[in-house]
């Protein structure tokens, strides 16, 4: 269907370079850098340096790796980077519960430099200062926004700082004699999976909680899961569905009445900076994501950070080492009594916690609170608009305020039309948009969650509506162009019957020529 | 090319327009038309072919002669392979049957059947889970699980099946309501067997979170939970349904898929059991129950498995009863609550409360459960 | 946002008038109409204590800098420093792709519209494999510390046992890693060493093998920097024993070191920050997993694995996830693990680094590298009560000893960096038996004037 005049929609057109894979461009002989050759001073001490090598530990033959040249491969990648689209690009509010706002580039400016980027861990303290102060300021600001006491930005992302929450309820239940006993972690459907998944890696049972009727987390099936056993509770609020749990303080209280220890799972923190906190709620420990809230870049998937903060009491068990400040100078901090070991080498993700910095840091108090009620306003404009989309809803309502984002539901459009909340994702790829669904399981039948965070203007919200709008007026009109979408994409509809079949699947290029070798020179020629 | 069976049951639905429930046997059938139902099963499976149309150039559809599939198909302007022929003037359940067993020698990608829970019944008797399979709704009752929510929804299932955009199956209940009962107002359904159809859950790809695995891991994963909990002096009844079937399977034992079992030190100790059956081998307070819901509406008790009887549960008590359910399973109640609805309200309004629900392998949920009241 | 104020640069909406619009829409009058879900009580009403935000970028980039000028940098001084994190040359390249907005800022697009990530990735993957002469590789994980304990829980769902071994020479750090992830799931043991070569103690091992373990996790360069030349033993005796072998490498050193699997490994994982990806104070790690093709350790993987296929249009290369719906064989697996935000990017540096090494660049790199440190090494123990710790075949750390000086590493690391010289890592904290030794890395960064200066200031020093 063309796109009718006054409609915000772009005539997108994906770049398509129909690029090699990168084995397919070698040819013998070609470099793509040079190392320096070793002075002769070198050479004349200790002869090659290879003929020591243990015959066992030598390589029986040359890894094949491509051979090509330095251009060609800037090239390449070039070529594929622009095969990609990156939140500096497009409105990427359609990848719900991630926060993809404005990753500044003044902050990779800063994050670039020499005196971050080429510093050793194992620099002596004074040699370092500045990278200790960031991490030393940063931990204060993180007190300040969700007051607790103390924070360890070792983990290396949510789901890690989950995990690290685990092993500390379990190193403090260990502590008091009771780590066997209390074996259950409470959490709900709506929270991260991995609040659930990360929990069982340290052993836990994990008993799930369902909203009742309207959505809300079920207080009564809460009183009835905590017991003696009860090792803690792991929550996301706001959860995925945006609502706000406002009953989150009985919660922790029913918790800390048996003995378990809660921990807040502030990934979805943008819309509530400055206006709820985890002290409020009674929370033991809490984190947030750097890479998200935080303003971090996600880097196609990484690296991240989950910021780990704790109460005075729970301090104790973080990860080692912490950093201090001792009159005028900074201090890698070992004297953690309780401390659960590390959970990543070294300190954690400095460039991603240095980028962060510099985002509260150009925010302010004031900027952070602006933050997080334009990202409130833009949300809840987005449902009421896509509240008005015949097809869309969403359900789980009850009459509740969204905070941040939404989870939203193409349930009747599929219902009515057959294409289905995947077929509508695929669609939005001819505009330059992208729709993320949801978590599994799918609670939310056809579901698709959006988070419009406060970097996008409304303009840039109502081209996205006018997206929305479009591909559900084709469902109808038109559903083939749909389902065969897209058609202005990068490539057409994969072939996946492969990917599930040993026999067949090549997650590497080595595999691929041995399972499909000759396919793979019929299809280049 | 993808084969594509079609079975109509021309007779499905005649009672329902004429106030019949069902047309179950040649009798009511004959009252049906007597009463000036016309078919309507026909006009149904068009509905659903017609959402086929974009595959119609890369799709062989098989089918039987006249009423049975044939006619249909012309309507939509398909002409398809005939492999049989059903019986004349008027087509019995074992032309049905017949049909599916010829579909499956025929190999055919996916069966759509038209009719209703008689149909699921007969198409289920010949063919098992040895085709893939799916309902279009055409028959008055339609409790089973194997039927598309419509006739156009099932067409677009089956494209999304057969041009590969839906590559998972799962196994789906086919419901039998008694219709001698049915007709009186007293809804008595049994658990008749399984159909396997398309799983409409689409894998995508560029998740950030790892999908959830299929059907089959999550009941085994339950299985071994259940196993891991059970002890040796115990005695439990096991109920039906698939999520119970793995259970059986991990501890080698026999077991009835549609009726109730007993366990006792690992040893199956009784088999598809009547209620007289499950008192006489009861064991006071050392019995546990192991229940999962059965059917779309979340039924834990009185929906095919009625020998679970009042005097069965006061015996086992409330606190021995397990449930198990997938995660899957719980979502798609959407917060409403599972049901039990034994016939007697004194002993529904006993079992009302929060329960631990095994979900996967040291993976509960605490879920509410009421009455129907 | 008070009446007068600029708008913030990045909240395009604070702008009254817009604000105002989008309000109306909703229907309300103030956002904070918006917030009545949450109860009074859980409402913060204080002042955050946060500095005014520094909202123009001179100001920003003057007060950031000022605060990092405090630090000194491996470039401006000579650093011998490793044990996890090197030094090794980042090409241009690697930084001008990884740091293009479309890979820096893209997340979790489909493979439509991220195609070029999906590409990258399972490129990154297959050159990873052609390093380590395996077919399988993970989109990477946090770091080396959380790829090798997931490679630990791998070994436990696919042999069903619950004892890992780890040899004493792996790095301290991680073992602190391993030992969070893993316990008390699985149960961990540690094999000694021989305190002349820092090889793996066969007779212990022997000793602890029986039907509750489920493999042996070694490094391979070990963390002293001993190449250990009993791998193919190793292996027989895990997989008598049906155990797996797990190795953990610094994949910089396979242009001419053998790879794990070419003496028997079933698993291998290590962290690629050396390819491609500067020191960053030890921020920019990223941890692989390679295993052979077979279905059975496929299955086990948590991480994201991307394979190629086609696409319906002839020619065209598709890239998607393998085995998305991933099962794990073991019913009874405690703890599924989890797969989210990780080290994607540092991915995609590496495939440019090794794309740009080709099989002729990793070779002379290695060896440049071992001539170096192997020049170093000679240098050292040269110097009056400085030798060398262990009799090994070296890669490019080694442990020298300085016990016989009298003096502290501390000491002397502190008389070197009054010189310019960031010394070796003390080693006395974590291994008893190691008191006054350091731990040395000498990479391909590093010239005959650098090693030089640290001899002549050691020998000023020591004298």
């Amino acid at each position: 269907m063309d796109i009718q005049t006054g409609s915000r929609l772009r005539n997108f057109h994906q770049a398509k370079w129909d690029e090699e894979v990168i084995f397919e461009l070698s040819t013998p002989g070609q470099r793509g850098i040079h190392i320096p050759e070793v002075e002769t001073e070198i050479a004349g001490l200790v002869g090659d340096g290879i003929s020591k090598i243990p015959a066992a530990m030598r390589r029986a033959t040359a890894p094949a790796l491509p051979e090509v040249g330095q251009m060609r491969v800037l090239k390449h990648f070039l070529r594929l980077s622009q095969q990609n689209l990156g939140a500096d690009l497009n409105v990427d509010i359609g990848q719900g519960t991630c926060t993809i706002k404005y990753n500044p580039k003044i902050n990779e400016k800063i994050a670039g430099s020499p005196k971050a980027q080429d510093i050793h861990p194992y620099q002596h303290a004074s040699t370092v200062q500045g990278a200790l102060r960031v991490i030393y300021e940063l931990d204060l600001f993180l007190r300040e926004i969700s007051g607790l006491d103390r924070f360890s930005l070792q983990p290396s992302s949510g789901s890690h700082a989950i995990l690290t929450m685990a092993a500390i309820m379990h190193k403090y239940h260990e502590v008091r004699g009771q780590a066997d006993t209390r074996d259950e972690l409470i959490t709900t459907i709506f929270s991260h999976p991995s609040d659930a998944a990360a929990a069982a890696v340290k052993g836990y049972r994990i008993i799930t909680l369902y909203p009742d009727e309207q959505g809300m987390p079920d207080l009564e099936a809460l009183k009835a899961a905590v017991s003696e056993r009860t090792a803690g509770l792991f929550i996301t609020n706001p959860e995925d569905t945006g609502i706000f749990n406002p009953e989150i303080a009985e919660f922790t209280r029913i918790v800390h009445e048996a003995g378990g220890i809660c921990g807040y799972d502030q990934a979805n923190a943008n819309g509530i900076l400055g206006i709820t906190r985890a002290r409020e709620a009674d929370f033991d420990l809490c984190f947030f994501n750097l890479h998200k809230t935080f303003a971090g870049p996600h880097g196609c998937g990484g690296p991240g950070a989950g910021a780990l903060g704790a109460t005075e009491e729970l301090a104790d068990y973080l990860p080692v080492p912490l950093v201090g400040l001792d009159g005028d100078s900074y201090f890698l901090d070992y004297e953690v009594p309780h401390s659960i070991g590390k959970v990543r080498s070294f300190f954690g993700a400095f460039p991603v916690i240095l980028r962060s910095y510099a985002w509260v840091l150009s925010m302010g108090a004031k900027g952070l609170e602006e933050t997080a009620r334009i990202a409130v306003l833009n949300n809840n404009y987005l449902l009421k608009k896509i509240s008005e989309i015949d097809g869309a809803a969403s359900p789980y309502t009850g009459g509740k305020r969204r905070i941040e984002q939404v989870r939203y539901s193409w349930e009747k459009l599929y219902e009515e039309t057959g294409i289905d909340t995947h077929d509508v994702t695929h669609r939005l790829a001819d505009f330059g948009f992208h729709l993320w669904q949801s978590h599994h399981p799918f609670v939310v039948p056809q579901p698709f969650t959006i988070e419009p965070t406060e970097s996008y203007s409304k303009d840039e919200l109502d081209e996205y509506l006018d997206g929305l709008r479009h591909v559900v007026q084709e469902a109808r009109t038109e559903p083939e162009t749909v389902k065969r979408a897209p058609h202005n994409s990068v490539v057409h509809k994969i072939d996946e019957s492969s990917m599930d079949d040993p026999e067949k699947w090549a997650v590497t290029w080595r595999a691929f020529l041995k399972k499909h070798g000759e396919d793979a020179a019929k299809i280049r020629g | 090319m993808k084969k594509l069976g079609l079975i109509v049951n021309p007779v499905a639905g005649m009672g329902g327009a004429v106030g019949l429930k069902g047309t179950d046997g040649p009798e009511l059938l004959q009252r049906a038309e007597q009463l000036g139902a016309l078919p309507q099963a026909g006009k149904r499976a068009e509905q659903a072919i017609a959402a086929l149309s974009p595959l119609a150039d890369s799709l062989e559809l098989l089918t039987f002669s006249g009423s049975m599939g044939e006619a249909a198909a012309a309507t939509c302007g398909i002409k398809p392979q005939v492999i049989g022929s059903g019986s004349s003037p008027r087509t019995t359940p074992e032309d049905t049957a017949e049909a599916a067993r010829r579909m499956a020698t025929h190999g055919v990608d996916l069966l759509l059947f038209a009719g209703g829970d008689g149909t699921a019944r007969d198409v289920c008797d010949a063919i098992g889970t040895s085709l893939t399979a799916l309902g279009i709704p055409a028959g008055v009752k339609i409790q089973s699980a194997v039927f598309a929510n419509s006739p156009a929804a099932a067409g677009r299932a089956a494209e999304s099946f057969l041009s590969g955009r839906i590559r998972r199956e799962k196994e789906a209940e086919v419901m039998d309501i008694n219709e001698d009962d049915y007709r009186r107002e007293i809804l008595s359904t049994r658990l008749y067997g399984y159909l396997k159809i398309p799983d409409a859950r689409r894998l995508l790809q560029g998740g950030k979170s790892a999908s959830a695995p299929d059907e089959r891991a999550i009941q085994q994963a339950i299985a071994a939970e259940l196993v891991e909990q059970m002890t040796e002096d115990r005695c439990y009844i096991v109920g039906p349904g698939t999520t119970c079937r793995p259970l059986m399977e991990m501890l080698g034992l026999d077991y009835s898929l549609l009726g109730i079992d007993m366990i006792r030190g690992r040893r199956l100790i009784g088999k598809d059991m009547s209620e007289r059956e499950i008192l006489g081998k009861m064991v006071d307070g050392n019995c546990s129950l192991i229940l999962t819901p059965v059917g779309g509406q979340g039924f834990l008790l009185g929906r095919g498995n009625q020998q679970i009887s009042p005097a069965v549960i006061k015996k086992v008590g409330k606190q021995n009863i397990i449930v198990a359910a997938t995660a899957e399973k719980l979502s798609s109640l959407r917060g409403r609550p599972l049901l039990v609805d034994t016939g007697d309200a004194e002993t529904d309004s006993y079992l009302c409360g929060y329960y631990r629900v095994v979900t996967g392998y040291r993976d509960t949920t605490v879920y509410k459960v009421s009455d129907c009241a | 946002m008070a009446e007068g104020e600029r708008v913030h640069p990045y909240i395009p909406n604070s702008v009254p008038e817009v604000k105002a619009r989008m309000l109306a829409e909703i229907g309300i009058d103030d956002i904070d109409t918006l917030y009545e879900d949450i109860p009074e009580e859980l409402r913060f009403r204080g002042k955050l204590n946060i500095p005014d935000g520094l909202t123009s970028e001179i100001a920003l980039k003057r007060h950031v800098e000022r605060i990092l000028s405090k630090n000194q940098t491996c470039g401006e001084k000579v650093s011998f420093l490793g044990g996890g994190c090197y030094q090794h040359y980042v090409p241009a390249v690697c930084d001008e792709i990884s740091g293009r907005s479309e890979f820096l800022t893209a997340y979790a697009g489909e493979p439509y519209e991220d195609h070029g990530r999906f590409q990258a990735l399972f490129e990154y993957q297959s050159l990873m494999g052609e390093l380590l002469e395996m077919d399988v590789v993970n989109v990477p994980t946090y770091d080396w510390g959380q790829a090798a304990s997931t490679s630990v829980r791998m070994a436990g769902r696919i042999t069903g046992r619950k004892v890992i071994l780890v040899a004493d020479t792996v790095s301290p750090d991680r073992l602190k890693v391993i030992r969070t992830y893993c316990e008390p799931v699985m149960r961990i043991e540690l094999v000694g060493h021989s305190s002349d070569t820092a090889g793996l103690d066969m007779g212990d091992l022997g000793g602890r093998l029986n039907d509750s373990v489920a493999g042996l996790y070694l490094e391979n360069p070990t963390y002293l920097g001993t190449v250990e030349e009993s791998g193919r033993a190793i292996a027989d005796a895990l997989h008598g024993n049906g155990s797996l072998m797990i190795v953990g490498a610094d994949p910089i050193c396979l242009g001419l070191l053998a790879p794990p699997s070419q003496y028997g490994a079933d698993i291998a994982c290590g962290d690629i920050q050396s390819l491609g990806n500067h020191v960053y104070f030890g921020g920019a790690l990223g941890g692989f997993i390679a295993t052979h093709d077979d279905e059975k350790y496929v299955m086990e993987y948590p991480s994201r694995l991307f394979g190629i296929c086609r696409t319906e249009r002839a020619g065209e290369w598709g890239f998607s996830d393998v085995a998305y719906g991933r099962t794990s064989f073991a019913v009874r697996e405690q703890g599924k693990e989890f797969v989210g935000t990780a080290a994607t990017l540092y991915g995609i540096s590496a495939a440019v680094y090794l794309s740009l090494m080709g099989p002729e660049g990793m070779r002379e790199l290695d060896q440049n590298i071992m001539q170096k440190s192997q020049y170093a090494m000679k240098r050292l123990s040269e110097l009056e009560g400085v030798r060398l710790r262990f009799d090994a075949f070296h890669f490019k750390e080694f442990v020298v000893d300085f016990s016989a000086t009298g003096r502290t590493v501390g000491a002397i690391n502190n008389a070197l960096l009054a010189q310019g010289i960031f010394g070796g890592k003390d080693l006395g904290d974590d291994f008893d038996e190691l008191e006054g030794c350091a731990l040395y890395a000498v990479t391909e960064v590093l010239t005959r004037e650098d090693i030089d200066r640290l001899v002549d200031a050691l020998m000023a020093y020591l004298s």
